[in-house]
């Protein structure tokens, strides 16, 4: 469990960080947090030739609103949302959901956009970022992109990010006063990756349901919408039996993955189960 | 309930709960570990990915140092014997000599300046294998025409135990009922902190080697790394320094320790393997794969009247030294009747090569699984007979001593029946009864289990000796010298690894001498300073360890006395020996202790002819054995919707005789309980049928952290056996051994609605829900 050998540069600008990554291409890793990259190399699953520490880069570090958007540096921590960022239902939103991610010393190291590029399946930050569709800025040696959730996330740890390319931010929009939120996850043990996990948002107006996202992350190799139980939804009353019907559509719609802690029956078992209780979690 | 204790015995250190000396310099980051040792080279293994094949050859690339099977022609294989008939003695190569046996197993050793540039080399290290069908489940093993871990046995069987009592027929065709179950107990990993490593170096002024190795028991790494390099015994010291956590598989002979002598001594050089977490999960020892069929016979009153046991035990590749691959087996067959009147008995246990990791015993050995057996037989059979699982065991545990037991064990005073009670009292049981039939009503599942049982602890030489071990622990010996300035050390053989020996030692010595814990320094853990000794395991260590301090402390305390008789001109009868000074009663004089000391060493002409000088004496130490005994009950709610398990309440009554510190008998008691909860919800190693591990890193095998641990509630009753001196029970591995049947008995009544009951350990969420889908309990 020692990393091969590999060498390390620590850019302290943007421009620097995505010259080498240029260079090195594919033989290039970026270090964020660590947290997932380091133990990869300690088993040798990773063996990037070329370390690119972008801790240094200090324009990286934050998380701020503009434009009616939340703005997400590479550099800002999980710890940094366990206090609201921002006074409306996001910042709430957000400090929920940091919660259920690793353990207090993973959370003071590990970043929002480590966990995008990392893209675990059940991965919190990457569930928000689908149901929520947050866009994410990703830059190059020669320009920049912003790609949506719904064509960032590609497959089991793969994203749309090319190798050369620094996510170097993360963009929310806010959300609308009286916008409700339910997130609930399972896992083994208290701060384990969720076998499946689930954020349903909702806004109701004049006793109908207007709006409805139904995220799900751990069921399938990438979070995702559930278009299937949001259409059930939207337009009509918000109570205990409409929560039941989405996530009993939920359920029949994703296509689980297998493993030794879940077989995909059991998986969907979990689907019905979060997607209802984050969805009753909205109802009070 | 511990705080109780602390005035109790007010006068005596015996039965206070004082500070571990052992913890300061831990937790102050000043712990020495083997890995804290700098050595000039570093090993790692190249380890086989295939479960079972033919090894063709092997390429150390041309910029490396390494060794293979055909470089240690002159080292011996690890050959444990058991004197049984039955018994298949299997040899273990240090390296992989032409056959690969299980994923894990080291197939070079590659020697470099650093672990890194080590792990370089394993990797660029080329071999061939033809791989050959492996067999990995321990039932497939023991099918005919099943393949053979080791070609030349007859069958996969190494170890065959049976018992049959006498009248066992006739007394099983008058049951009233017959009661069944089928248990499966997966394979677990007891997960020390701290994995194994080994530190030799070669001193060339002496020709010596000092061996510094994570283990429970130096003595006898000793011994069998110098039997297999052929080296005097003498020329090898074994030091055990700060080690974390054993819980058996460190009791065991690991091949790569030998093979740390051997470069030391071929390169004269210091050298170090420091094993990592994956190697410690794949390749260092398992433990409790076994499966158990029981039949128990009830007559018409719910008393067991007799049981038939088949039990088949997965002992891996090979057989461990110095405790055999029987012993699981064995121990298994000869304790599973447990804490139950029940004279008729049948057994046949056997243990079972397949293309695994090779077992070692894991704190409790078989009784979690065999403790599992029968409490999950007890419920089962409750249920049959319509009455409440307190009362079935109400009319079937011991209470009359001492009792000889079907298979000849005797079972020295106890309290088996008093801890239930007392249990039930505590709870209190029938207000947990309300609140689960008012949680039904909301479609909440609360269970509340139970789990009695015994721990046969601290036996000496004839328990051992009854297995036919070629090596027969037992016993201990203690070295206790009083030095010139009144301190005392003591030499042990012992060798505690975070138990607090240290501590309770001191107790029982301090007490005897008259000098205070912190005056009193207990030394463990070097070959070259201490008598020989078997170390820590089995729950032992303060038992025998412990017996033979008192006996040390009391010569000691003898002479003592006779000087200070001398000196004050009263016999020996007269004189009592206080906290920090003899005193002669009829006189009321007295003098202090360290007076006493001075004596005995500079005016050594002042006792001529009455004592030798100095203050050193010898403790030895064999007893037959005790039992401890304890009743575990687990309240957990069952989530039906996702097989979530949360244990709400885990309270343990336990009985280990007289407790020399009740702090450290609560600590241990807490260790094991969270062990046994893990193996009964999350630990579990999973192999696939090709005999790849699945479970390789702490992403996958699933050690409890403190969110899935309660707050224990401990009660405690002292019975004081006379099978002991110190009247103290061994404790170290009961909380392990309950647990599991507690939690799973919980789970069972949890879902009795649902008819759902569980015979398997670990009982996972995904289990849970499969088992509820089963019985057409879809998801709500
Ligand atoms: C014990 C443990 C438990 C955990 N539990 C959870 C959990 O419950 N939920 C959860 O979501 N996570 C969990 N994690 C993972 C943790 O949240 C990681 O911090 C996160 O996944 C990655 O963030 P990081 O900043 O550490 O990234 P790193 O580990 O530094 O990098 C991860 C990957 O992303 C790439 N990368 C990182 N930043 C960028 C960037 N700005 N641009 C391009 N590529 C980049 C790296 O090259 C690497 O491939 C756990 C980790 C541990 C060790």
């Amino acid at each position: 469990m020692k990393p091969a050998p590999f060498h390390y540069h620590a850019p302290v600008t943007v421009e620097e960080a995505v010259t080498q990554l240029a260079r090195y291409g594919g033989d290039a890793k970026v270090l964020a947090g660590g947290q997932s990259l380091v133990p990869v190399m300690a088993f040798r699953l990773a063996r990037p030739g070329q370390i690119v520490d972008i801790n240094g880069i200090e324009e990286l570090d934050y998380a701020r609103v503009t434009d009616g958007r939340l703005h997400i540096g590479a550099l800002a921590r999980h710890a940094r949302f366990h206090d609201p960022v921002e006074p409306g239902p996001l910042g709430q939103l957000l400090s929920t959901v940091v919660q259920s991610i690793a353990h207090l010393p993973i959370r003071m190291r590990g970043t929002f956009c480590g966990s995008l590029a990392h893209a675990d399946a059940s991965s919190e930050w990457c569930a928000t970022a689908a149901t929520l569709d947050a866009e994410m800025v990703l830059v190059h040696q020669t320009g920049r992109r912003v790609v949506t959730a719904a064509d960032y996330f590609k497959g089991f740890l793969m994203t749309d990010r090319a190798d050369d390319e620094l996510l170097v931010e993360a963009r929310i929009p806010l959300l609308p006063a009286g916008t409700r939120f339910g997130f609930e996850e399972f896992s083994r043990r208290a701060g384990d990756y969720a076998l499946t996990l689930c954020l349903a948002v909702i806004r109701v107006e004049g006793g109908k349901v207007t709006e409805a996202r139904v995220g799900v992350g751990g069921a399938e190799p990438f979070p995702r919408r559930i278009k299937e139980a949001e259409a059930t939804l939207v337009g009509r009353a918000f109570d205990h039996a409409a929560c039941r019907r989405a996530a009993e559509f939920a359920a029949k719609a994703v296509d689980p993955m297998n493993d030794t802690q879940a077989d995909p029956e059991y998986r969907r078992d979990l689907v019905l189960a979060m997607v209802r209780r984050a969805l009753e979690k909205c109802l009070a | 309930m511990s705080g109780d204790h602390q005035t109790k015995h007010a006068t005596t250190w015996v039965g206070r709960s004082i500070r571990r000396v052992e913890d300061r310099a831990l937790v102050h980051g000043e712990g020495c570990f083997t890995a804290d040792l700098p050595a000039d080279l570093h090993v790692r293994f190249v380890r086989s990915p295939v479960a079972s094949g033919r090894l063709k050859h092997v390429t150390i690339p041309d910029t490396a140092r390494g060794l293979v099977a055909a470089d240690l022609t002159r080292i011996g294989r690890i050959k444990p014997m058991l004197h049984r008939p039955d018994y298949v003695a299997v040899e273990q190569p240090i390296l992989a000599d032409g056959v690969i046996r299980f994923v894990g197993e080291p197939i070079a050793a590659i020697i470099a300046s650093s672990p890194a540039e080590a792990e370089d080399h394993v990797e660029a290290t080329f071999y061939d294998i033809d791989e050959t069908d492996p067999v990995v489940d321990v039932l497939a093993a023991l099918a005919p025409g099943a393949p053979r871990v080791h070609d030349w046995t007859k069958h996969n069987i190494l170890v065959e135990g049976r018992v049959d009592t006498p009248g066992f027929d006739a007394m099983f065709a008058s049951a009233a009922r017959i009661v069944e179950v089928d248990i499966t107990s997966r394979r677990q990993h007891a997960l020390p902190l701290e994995p194994r490593g080994a530190h030799a170096d070669f001193d060339r002024r002496t020709g010596r080697i000092t061996l510094t190795c994570s283990t429970q028991s130096p003595h006898v790494m000793r011994t069998a790394i110098a039997e297999l390099l052929q080296l005097p015994e003498a020329d090898l010291r074994v030091i055990a320094p700060d080690v974390g956590g054993g819980f058996g598989q460190k009791m065991m002979l690991p091949p790569e320790y030998v093979l740390i002598v051997h470069v030391a001594r071929m390169t004269k050089r210091s050298v170090a393997w420091i094993e990592d977490r994956r190697e410690n999960l794949i390749a260092s020892f398992h433990a409790r794969d076994m499966r158990v069929k029981l039949k128990a016979a009830f007559s018409a009153d719910a008393k067991l009247i007799a049981i038939d046991a088949d039990m088949a035990s997965n002992v891996g590749a090979y057989s461990g030294f110095p405790i055999t691959c029987g012993v699981e087996a064995l121990m298994g067959m000869a304790e599973l009747p447990g804490p139950y009147d029940v004279q008729q008995y049948r057994c046949v246990s056997r243990g079972v090569a397949t293309n695994t990791c090779p077992m070692a015993p894991y704190r409790g050995v078989s009784r979690p699984v065999i403790t599992f057996t029968m409490e999950r037989m007890m419920d089962t059979a409750a249920a049959k007979f319509g009455i409440d699982p307190i009362d079935i065991r109400r009319r079937n545990l011991i209470d009359k001593f001492p009792y000889k037991s079907a298979t000849g064990l005797t079972f020295d005073d106890a309290t088996y029946r008093e801890v239930m009670e007392i249990a039930v009292r505590e709870l209190p049981l029938s207000q947990l009864r309300e609140r689960q039939s008012e949680m039904r009503k909301h479609g909440r599942y609360l269970g509340i289990g139970f789990s009695t049982f015994s721990e046969r602890t601290g036996y000496g030489t004839p328990a051992f000796a009854a297995r036919g071990m070629e090596s027969t622990p037992g016993y201990e010996n203690v070295e206790i010298a009083m030095d010139p300035s009144g301190n005392v050390t003591a030499r042990i053989g012992a060798f505690p690894h975070g138990q607090g020996l240290k501590t309770t030692l001191s107790q029982i010595i301090a007490d005897e001498v008259g000098v205070s814990p912190e005056k009193i320094n207990i030394i463990a853990g070097d070959t070259d300073q201490t008598p020989y000794g078997w170390g820590s395991f089995a729950s032992r260590s303060l038992v025998i360890s412990g017996g033979a301090c008192l006996v040390g402390a009391r010569k000691l305390k003898a002479k003592l006395v006779r000087i200070a008789a001398h000196l004050m001109k009263v016999a020996p009868e007269d004189v009592t020996l206080e906290p920090g000074f003899a005193k002669a009663r009829s006189t009321n004089q007295s003098i202090p202790i360290p007076e006493l000391a001075r004596t005995a060493y500079h005016k050594a002409h002042l006792l001529y002819g009455v004592a030798d000088a100095g203050l050193v004496e010898q403790g030895f130490y064999d007893p037959p054995g005790t039992f401890s005994n304890a009743c575990h009950v687990a309240v957990v709610e069952v989530d039906i919707e996702t097989g979530g398990v949360k244990v709400e309440r885990f309270m343990v009554v336990e009985d280990a005789g007289r407790l020399i510190n009740p702090m450290i008998v609560d600590g241990q008691i807490h260790g094991g309980v969270a062990q046994g909860i893990a193996n009964a919800l999350l630990e579990e190693i999973i192999y696939d049928e090709r005999g790849n591990i699945l479970t390789a890193t702490l992403a996958d095998f699933l050690p409890p952290t403190m969110s899935e641990v309660p707050r224990f509630e401990l009660h405690h009753i002292e019975t004081y056996s006379d099978a002991t001196i110190t009247e103290a029970k061994g404790i170290g591995e009961g909380g392990a051994i309950g647990a599991p049947a507690a939690v799973v008995n919980a789970i069972s009544d949890a879902l009795s609605p649902f008819g759902v009951a569980f015979y398997e350990l670990p009982v996972t969420p995904q289990r849970i829900r499969a088992a509820l889908r089963k019985a057409g309990k879809a998801n709500s």
